[in-house]
């Protein structure tokens, strides 16, 4: 079962709907107290500000929760701000985040640069990850976003995308990744790319 | 490199899309959400829906509609109309809109795009714009003045020193629509939208006067614009989405191949 993390601000209905529609029984996650073992991945969505959401996880238990669920084993897939929330620190707020991959999320200061970088651009792909299957090199996907992940470990970034500078859009490993844009707003792409996280290790 | 986006405008009357002759007399075209779903698949690369029910009566109908597109489309889609506070907001994005649009109550009350970039983010903050140009003697435009109530109320604000506060305050991207442009046909308000994407940092989308074809290529090359609004283009059946991007493809604009 894919456990959603709910902690209020963003919308994740896009990302319940996506996963429901692929076939996968899924359930919303909004506290340390309803969360159950038969969660096998999690997605933590995301839309909103870092501060204001690492205040929520923290005080639901929800920060907790995941970690203590990676260190189990659990794949876990961040989505947008859910994915700039694995990293250690956001400038957003400048706030500490959840700290399961190693980097920080600075702000886009490119002044030729329109700030949100928004709407749809390509991923260009520099690992070969399990994410990436059935979509070819430099699909175009959507991006909403004013910030971005510098991961420090050169390896966990597996795509980039270009604006104004080369960003990573893609990061982390075989069990903890994440991704700038918005799978679930990105049309057949997204869809796929949201089925290849979810169909790991079977249904 | 970001494309140029296309986006549809849907007008929503009760829970029906509609359109307009000449700003009344609506006739049903369709449910919001296969109509967003046709022009997803057709290659939009978002979607706008007009709200135009007056009444808050309507306030649960309304949710229904976005929850039944949320389901259906996997592009983003912004609602405008009607919005006045940040409740609103925390409605409108639960129900599954990706972005909401703010336009009077902006003016009235600027603050709300503050409130609402804080809790949710300025990436779901667009602010509605509507612009008429102020001319001089000789019938030169001098500046562009903003309009509210759906274009009936002058503000005597300076639409780029309005859009620039906006910015600042928390608005994502701003759908610039020109009164005097919109319905005519006879294409965007080029000068306008040219001034709005020097002078401001975020995204702007152009509204009103597209007709033909080349007037998308003439506000994306020489506008500037980030994304190009069209409605009666799409739903009369003049043009499709692929027909537009072909065409914009063949001029080099940069946008997203379906």
């Amino acid at each position: 079962m894919i456990g959603i993390i709910d902690y209020g601000a963003g919308n994740l209905h896009s990302v319940l709907k996506a996963t429901k529609q692929l076939g996968y029984e899924t359930k919303l996650i909004t506290s340390d107290s309803d969360h159950t073992d038969d969660i096998t991945k999690i997605i933590l969505p995301g839309v909103g500000n870092a501060k204001v959401a690492m205040d929520v996880l923290n005080s639901t238990g929800l920060s907790d929760y995941l970690k203590e669920r990676v260190s189990k084993g659990i794949p876990l897939l961040g989505i947008c701000l859910g994915m700039q929330l694995l990293l250690e620190t956001s400038e957003e707020g400048n706030v500490p985040c959840l700290g399961l991959l190693k980097g920080a999320v600075p702000e886009f200061t490119d002044e030729s640069e329109k700030i949100p970088h928004m709407g749809w651009n390509q991923v260009k792909d520099i690992q070969s990850h399990f994410l990436f299957e059935n979509i070819p090199d430099e699909t175009d996907f959507y991006f909403v976003h004013s910030y971005f992940a510098k991961p420090e470990l050169q390896e966990e970034i597996l795509g980039e995308t270009n604006y104004g500078i080369n960003f990573a859009s893609v990061i982390g490993n075989s069990q903890v990744m994440g991704v700038q844009f918005h799978p679930e707003k990105s049309g057949k792409y997204g869809i796929q790319l949201l089925d290849n996280f979810c169909k790991q290790g079977g249904k | 490199m970001l494309r140029k986006r296309i986006v549809p405008a849907i007008d929503v009357l009760n829970d029906q899309a509609v359109k307009y002759v000449q700003f009344r007399n609506p006739t049903i075209i369709g449910d919001p959400a296969e109509l967003g779903k046709k022009y997803t698949e057709d290659g939009a690369d978002e979607l706008i829906y007009l709200d135009t029910t007056a009444s808050l009566k309507n306030q649960d109908l309304k949710l229904e509609w976005i929850q039944r597109v949320a389901e259906q489309v996997n592009i983003p889609f912004s609602v405008i109309g009607g919005v006045r506070t940040v409740e609103d907001f925390k409605n409108l994005l639960r129900a599954g809109a990706d972005k909401v649009g703010v336009n009077s109550a902006a003016v009235m009350r600027p603050e709300l795009l503050k409130e609402a970039a804080d809790i949710y983010g300025k990436q779901c903050v667009v602010l509605g714009l509507d612009a008429m140009p102020i001319y001089n003697d000789e019938g030169e435009i001098v500046r562009w003045e903003v309009y509210t109530h759906s274009g009936h109320k002058k503000t005597g604000l300076d639409v780029v020193e309005w859009a620039q506060q906006a910015a600042d305050l928390g608005a994502g991207e701003i759908i610039c629509t020109s009164i005097h442009k919109d319905g005519m046909k006879n294409g965007y308000d080029v000068e306008l939208i040219k001034l709005l994407s020097e002078k401001v940092n975020i995204p702007i989308i152009a509204s009103g006067g597209a007709g033909k074809i080349e007037h998308i290529e003439e506000v994306f090359s020489e506008g500037k614009a980030d994304a190009a609004l069209v409605a009666s283009m799409i739903h009369y059946g003049d043009y499709t989405i692929g027909e537009i991007k072909s065409y914009l493809q063949t001029k080099h604009v940069n946008v997203r191949h379906i």
